[in-house]
C-alpha cells in the first residue's frame, strides 16, 4: 500500500494553521478535501494539539499525515502535508511562516500581538501559500510584499519618531482599553476600532 | 473573593481576543459600512478583517448573505489604501465560491493586474482567477502570458501559480502558455523558476518523450530553486518507475549527483526516491544511506525523523544496508521526539540480531504509552517481522503483545496486534498455546465483533487440537452468554467443532449446543440445530463434511450455477459438485505496510476480487461455440509458448471441463508491417485426445491483442488424461503500411513453429483446503485406496521432494504438512484436493530421508477408483 513516490506536483501543502495555548483556532487554511467540512477540521486541530502542546518535538505524524510545528508563549504554528512528503520542504515552510510572522509583530510572537495584526497576518499566509502551492518561502519576501503600514511608509525608512509615536499610540489605546472596557466592553470595541 | 475572581477571568479571556464571540450577522451588517462614502480605510479595514477572520472560523455563509457582502466590499476598490485593497483581494478570494456574480470584480481586478502598482499585481491576478471560470479564461489569457514573463518575480509566480490552478478545468488553454513557462523557467528568482517548472511539467506531463527531454535538460543547466530541484527528482524518479529501469539510467545519475548539493532539502529528496525505488540493488543505495546516516546526527529533530523514517524503509527491504547504521539509531533510542525514538527501535529490530531483542523491546515499552496509536502499529508491524525471523523469541514477544492487547487503542492497532499473534501461532507450534490463551483471554473483554468473530473461528480451528482442548470452552461459552448475536453463532460454531474433533467433549458439546438452540437470534438458533443433529448421528464423515470441512465452493460460483438452476427448472436436484471450487490462494507474501503510511488505502487491498476463474468463466462463455461445455473446472496459469522476443508473443491457458480441454492462446503480434487474419493454432493431439474445433481470431493487427482457441474432447479411458500436444500457429499474412496500419489487398499462408503444450494430472485437480485432514481421511474410507512405494534418488532434502510432490500432482498441501521441522530425516506431507468431475482425492506421502535420496511411500485415497490410479501414477 506504499504509493511509492509522490505524484511530482507543486501541490504540497494540506493545511497552516495557527492555535491559541488553549487549542483554539485562530487562522487556519486548509488547502486540500482531506478535512472536508468544519467539524472535522476543529477535530483535527484539537486532536494535533493535544498531540503536540506538551511535547516540544516540532514533527510529528498523525492520521496519515505529516505535520510540522514551533511554538511561542501562547501561539502554536502548524504545517500539514502528506505523509510521503518531503518533511523538511514542510519544515521550510514553516519556518517561513513563523518567521514572517515574528517580523510582521516585530518579534513579539503572541496571541495579542497576533490579534491586533490579524489583518497583516492574513495577509503573510495568502503569499506564503496560494492553494497548496508554496507561493514564496523566503520570510523577508513575504514581510516585504506584506508589510505597508496604514502610514504608508515602509518599515525600513520610518523615522525613529514615527516608530515611538505609533507605539505611543499604541500604549495610550491601551489605557483607552483597560478603562472603556471596566466601564463598557461595547465602547471598548469601538474605541479599539478608533485607535488603530 | 472567588466570583470576583471568576469576572477578572472573563474579563481577560474577553480582552486577549477582540475577535472573541463575535456574531457573524452583527458582523455583516457592519459590512453596510463598505457602502459610505467617503471610505474609512482604517475602519473598514478593521471590519473586513473580522469578516475575514469569522469566515476562517468556519462559519458558514449563506449564498445571499455572501453576495450582499460581497458587493459592499466591491465598493472599497474606489479607496487606494494598500492594505485595504489587499484584504478586498483576500476576501474576493473567500467569497467567490459562495457568492453570486462574482465576475463583477473582474474589470477592476484587472485594472489592478495591469496598472502601476506593483504590489497588487500579484494579488489581483490570484483574485482575478479564483473568480474566473473557463468561458471567461479566453479574454484574460492575454494578459496572463504578459504576466507569466512580466519582470517582478511576485506577478510572474501569481500568474503561473494561478495558471496551475486554471489547468484543473482548462487544460487546453493553459497548454498555450507553454512559451512564457518555458521563458519563466530561466528566471532568475527561485520561486518563479520552482513555478515555471511545476507548469511546464503539468503541461508536458502525458507526453513522455517532452518529460524526459525537460528532465535531461534541466539536470545539466543548474537550477537555482531547492524546490524546483525537489521536483525535478520526484519526475526523475517517476519516469525510472515507468520505464522499470534500475541504476543504469541516466535519471538514476542525476538523482544521485543530488546526494551531493548544497541543501539538505534536496539531498534527502534524492536519498528518499533513491530508497523508494523498486530495481536498486544494496549498491545502489549505499551513498544514500551514508547522508541518512549523517542526518541522524543533526541537531534538527526534522531532518532526524526524516532520515530515520527512511531508513527504517530500508531496513524492510535491505536489512543489511542499514546495519552501518546502527550506532547511530542507537542514539537516537533515547531521542526526547518519540516519533523519532520509535521509528529508530523498530529499525534496530528489523536488523538487529536476536540477542538485541529483548533489550529493544524493554527500551520500548518504556515509553509505550507516550506515542500515537499510528507508532503503536509500526512497532506491532516490527515485532511481527520479528516473530518471523527470531521463532525461539516468541515467548518474550508474545508477553508483550498480550500487554498491549489489554490496553487502550484503536481498532486498527488491535486488529494488528491479533494479526500479529495468529501469524505466530501459524509459524510456530510451540508458540500455539501460549498464544491462544492470550487470545482466549482478550475476547473476554473486546468491543470489536469483527475481532472476536475472527479469534473464535481461529479457535475452532486450532483449539481442538491442542493437548487440552477443554480449557477453551469455558471461553467459547462465556461469548454465547454475553455478547452480540455475530459473536454467539461464531462462538456456536467453534463449540461444534472442538463436538466434531474431540470425542470425550462430544457430549459436553451437544450439552452446551443444546442450550443455544433456545437463543433469541435466528442465527444462532439455526446453527445450534444444525450442528447438534449433526454431531448426534456421530459419523465421522458427516461431521468432517459439514463442521469442520465447510463449503468449498467459489461463492461467485456458486452464485452463479445457482442462478442457472433457477432459469431452468429442471427434475433433477442442485448438484453442488458442478459448481466450481474456491481456488486456493497460493502462499501469497503479503505486501507489508510502509510504517506510519495512511491506514486509509488499505480495505481496498482486503477486497474480495472475484477470482481469475470466476473472470475466465465469463470470459469463454461469451464465445458461443464453447457456451456449452457446462462448468469450468479449473484454468492453468498462462505459460509462454514462444520466446517474449519474437515477432509473434503467445501465451497459452489450458481450461479443463468434464470431459474437454480448452486451449487458449493469448497472441500478440509485435511486427508493424503485418496484419495477421484468420489466426489459428493447430494442435497434434496427444493419443487418445482429439481436436474438435478451431476457433480462430478473425484479424490481428499490430500491438492488439487477440485469442484463439482450440477444442479437445478428453479420452473416453479415465485414466489417460495426460500427454504431449505440438503446436503451430496458422494464419494468414497480410503486409501493411507501419504508419497507416492500412494492409495490402492480397495475402498469403504462413505458420509458425511453437514450443510443445503439457497436459499433466495437476491440469485435472483443484487444491481444496481440508482443515482437518484425519477425518477427511476417513470420510473418504479405505475403498479406492492405493499404494506403492518409491525411490526419489534425485531429490537430496525432503524439502526438494515436497516441492516436486505438490508441484507434480496439484493438490493443496493440508495441516501445513508442506513445513518440515528442522533437522528432521522424515516426515508425512498430506495433500487434499477434488480430481475433475467432483471425485475427492486425498493423498498422503510419508517421506524418508536417506543416504541413496529420498523413498517415498505413496497412500492414495479417492471416491473414484480410475482417480486413484491417475494419482498414484503422477510421481512415477
Amino acid at each position: 500500500m506504499d504509493g511509492g513516490l509522490l505524484e511530482p506536483s507543486l501541490y504540497s501543502i494540506k493545511a497552516i494553521a495557527i492555535l491559541d495555548n488553549d487549542g483554539n483556532r485562530l487562522l487556519a487554511k486548509y488547502y486540500d478535501d482531506t478535512f472536508p467540512n468544519t467539524k472535522e477540521q476543529r477535530n483535527f486541530e484539537k486532536n494535533v494539539f493535544n498531540k503536540t502542546h506538551r511535547a516540544n518535538a516540532e514533527i510529528v505524524m498523525f492520521e496519515g499525515l505529516t505535520c510540522v510545528y514551533k511554538s511561542n508563549v501562547d501561539l502554536f504554528f502548524y504545517v500539514v502535508g502528506s505523509s510521503m512528503e518531503n518533511e523538511l520542504i514542510l519544515s521550510s515552510v514553516l519556518n517561513a511562516f513563523y518567521d514572517s510572522t515574528s517580523q510582521i509583530l516585530r518579534k513579539n510572537v503572541e496571541k495579542r500581538a497576533l490579534l491586533d495584526n490579524l489583518d497583516a497576518v492574513f495577509l503573510a499566509a495568502d503569499e506564503l501559500c496560494d492553494g497548496g502551492i508554496i507561493l514564496e518561502a523566503d520570510s523577508n519576501s513575504i514581510v516585504q510584499k506584506v508589510a505597508i503600514r496604514n502610514d504608508d511608509i515602509p518599515l525600513g525608512e520610518q523615522t525613529m519618531a514615527q516608530i515611538t509615536s505609533k507605539y505611543g499610540q499604541q500604549v495610550s489605546a491601551a489605557t483607552d482599553r483597560v478603562m472603556y472596557h471596566s466601564f463598557n466592553p461595547v465602547s471598548y470595541q469601538n474605541g479599539q476600532a478608533q485607535s488603530r | 473573593m472567588l466570583p470576583l475572581k471568576k469576572d477578572k477571568k472573563e474579563e481577560e479571556e474577553g480582552g486577549g481576543n477582540p475577535f472573541n464571540n463575535l456574531e457573524k450577522s452583527s458582523v455583516l451588517q457592519e459590512a453596510r459600512t463598505f457602502n459610505e462614502t467617503p471610505i474609512n480605510p482604517r475602519k473598514c479595514g478593521h471590519i473586513l478583517t473580522k469578516v475575514l477572520y469569522i469566515i476562517n472560523q468556519g462559519e458558514s455563509i449563506g449564498q445571499t448573505e455572501a453576495t450582499e457582502a460581497f458587493f459592499a466590499m466591491t465598493k472599497l476598490f474606489q479607496s487606494k489604501d494598500p492594505i485595504l485593497r489587499r484584504l478586498v483581494y483576500l476576501g474576493i478570494k473567500e467569497m467567490s465560491k459562495i457568492a453570486q456574480d462574482v465576475i463583477i470584480v473582474t474589470s477592476s481586478l484587472m485594472k489592478d493586474m495591469t496598472g502601476k502598482e506593483d504590489q497588487f499585481r500579484g494579488p489581483a491576478i490570484r483574485a482575478l482567477c479564483s473568480v474566473t471560470d473557463h468561458s471567461m479564461l479566453q479574454s484574460i489569457e492575454r494578459y496572463m502570458k504578459q504576466a507569466i514573463v512580466d519582470k517582478v518575480p511576485g506577478v510572474s509566480s501569481a500568474a503561473l501559480v494561478s495558471a496551475l490552478h486554471l489547468g484543473k478545468d482548462s487544460q487546453e488553454v493553459i497548454k498555450r502558455w507553454v512559451n512564457e513557462a518555458q521563458e519563466a523557467v530561466n528566471s532568475d528568482n527561485v520561486m518563479v523558476q520552482f513555478h515555471a517548472l511545476g507548469l511546464l511539467y503539468y503541461i508536458r506531463k502525458t507526453d513522455k518523450l517532452a518529460v524526459n527531454k525537460l528532465v535531461s535538460k534541466f539536470s545539466k543547466h543548474t537550477l537555482k530553486s531547492p524546490y524546483a530541484y525537489c521536483l525535478l527528482i520526484r519526475i526523475a524518479s517517476k519516469l525510472i518507475e515507468e520505464e522499470d529501469a534500475g541504476s543504469e539510467s541516466p535519471m538514476f545519475d542525476f538523482i544521485e549527483s543530488c546526494l551531493r548539493h548544497k541543501s539538505e532539502m534536496v539531498i534527502y529528496e534524492a536519498a528518499h526516491a533513491i530508497v523508494q525505488l523498486k530495481n536498486t540493488t544494496a549498491k545502489d543505495l549505499a551513498p544514500a544511506v551514508s547522508v541518512l546516516q549523517l542526518f541522524c546526527s543533526s541537531p534538527k529533530p526534522t531532518l532526524r525523523f526524516a532520515a530515520v523514517r527512511t531508513l527504517n524503509k530500508v531496513a524492510i527491504k535491505h536489512p543489511a544496508a542499514v546495519t552501518a547504521c546502527s550506532l547511530d539509531l542507537e542514539n537516537l533510542q533515547t531521542d526526547v521526539n518519540r516519533s523519532i525514538a520509535t521509528l529508530a527501535i523498530t529499525t534496530l529490530l528489523k536488523t538487529g540480531n536476536e540477542s538485541s531483542v529483548d533489550r529493544h523491546m524493554k527500551q520500548i515499552s518504556s515509553f509505550m504509552s507516550e506515542i500515537s496509536d499510528e507508532f503503536k502499529i509500526v512497532v506491532v508491524q516490527a515485532i511481527r517481522s520479528v516473530c518471523v525471523k527470531f521463532p525461539r523469541k516468541h515467548n518474550v514477544l508474545m508477553t508483550y503483545l498480550a500487554q498491549m492487547l489489554r490496553d487502550e487503542g484503536t481498532f486498527d492497532y488491535k486488529r494488528e496486534i491479533v494479526d500479529c499473534i495468529i501469524v505466530t501461532i501459524e509459524e510456530n507450534p510451540e508458540a500455539k498455546e501460549v498464544g491462544l490463551a492470550h487470545l482466549c483471554e482478550f475476547i473476554e473483554d473486546c468491543e470489536h465483533t469483527v475481532l472476536a468473530t475472527k479469534i473464535l473461528h481461529l479457535l475452532g480451528k486450532e483449539g481442538p487440537r491442542t493437548p487440552t482442548p477443554s480449557k477453551y470452552i469455558r471461553f467459547i461459552y462465556n461469548r454465547v452468554i454475553l455478547e452480540n448475536a455475530a459473536v454467539r453463532a461464531a462462538a456456536v460454531s467453534a463449540i461444534a467443532k472442538f463436538g466434531a474433533h474431540c470425542d470425550d467433549l462430544l457430549d459436553s458439546c451437544i450439552v452446551l449446543l443444546e442450550r443455544c438452540q433456545l437463543d433469541t437470534d435466528d442465527e444462532v438458533r439455526d446453527r445450534a440445530t444444525f450442528y447438534v443433529n449433526v454431531l448426534k448421528q456421530q459419523q465421522k464423515s458427516l461431521s468432517s463434511a459439514f463442521i469442520l470441512n465447510g463449503l468449498q465452493v467459489s461463492v461467485v460460483g456458486l452464485e452463479w450455477a445457482l442462478h442457472q438452476y433457477t432459469l431452468e427448472p429442471s427434475e433433477t436436484e442442485f448438484d453442488m459438485k458442478s459448481v466450481p471450487l474456491a481456488t486456493q490462494p497460493l502462499m501469497e507474501q503479503e505486501v507489508r505496510d510502509v510504517p506510519g503510511e495512511a491506514p486509509s488505502a488499505r480495505p481496498a487491498q482486503e477486497k474480495v476480487a472475484a477470482s481469475r476463474q470466476d473472470v475466465y468463466q465469463e470470459q469463454l462463455a461469451q464465445v458461443p461455440e464453447l457456451a456449452n461445455l457446462g462448468l469450468l473446472f479449473k484454468s492453468s496459469q498462462p505459460m509462454e509458448v514462444t520466446e517474449s522476443e519474437t515477432e509473434y508473443y503467445i501465451q497459452c491457458v489450458k481450461h479443463t471441463f468434464s470431459n474437454y480441454l480448452v486451449f487458449q492462446f493469448d497472441c500478440t503480434n509485435t511486427l508493424n508491417d503485418q496484419l495477421l487474419e484468420k489466426v489459428t493454432v493447430e494442435i497434434e493431439p496427444a493419443e487418445g485426445f482429439e481436436v474438435t474445433k478451431y476457433i480462430p481470431c478473425p484479424s490481428l493487427p499490430y500491438n492488439k491483442p487477440g485469442t484463439t482457441y482450440t477444442l479437445v474432447r478428453l479420452p473416453a479411458e479415465p485414466t489417460q488424461v495426460t500427454g504431449t500436444f505440438a503446436c503451430t500457429l496458422k494464419f494468414l499474412v497480410k503486409d501493411c503500411d507501419p504508419q497507416t496500419g492500412e494492409p495490402d489487398d492480397e495475402g498469403y499462408d504462413d505458420e509458425y513453429v511453437l514450443e510443445d503444450v503439457e497436459v499433466s494430472v495437476a491440469d485435472h485437480v483443484q487444491r481444496v483446503m481440508k482443515p482437518n485432514f484425519a477425518a477427511s481421511w476417513e470420510e473418504v474410507g479405505p475403498e479406492n485406496e492405493l499404494e506403492d512405494t518409491y525411490s526419489l534418488s534425485t531429490m537430496s532434502t525432503i524439502e526438494e521432494a515436497i516441492k516436486n510432490i505438490v508441484q507434480y500432482i496439484g493438490l493443496q498441501p493440508c495441516e501445513r504438512s508442506d513445513k518440515v521441522p528442522e533437522g528432521k530425516s522424515s516426515h508425512t506431507l498430506y495433500l487434499a484436493g477434488v480430481f475433475r468431475g467432483g471425485h475427492d482425492a486425498l493423498v498422503r506421502a510419508k517421506l524418508a530421508l536417506d543416504s541413496s535420496g529420498v523413498t517415498m511411500q505413496l497412500t492414495v485415497r479417492s471416491t473414484d477408483p480410475s482417480v486413484s490410479e491417475v494419482l498414484a501414477t503422477a510421481v512415477a
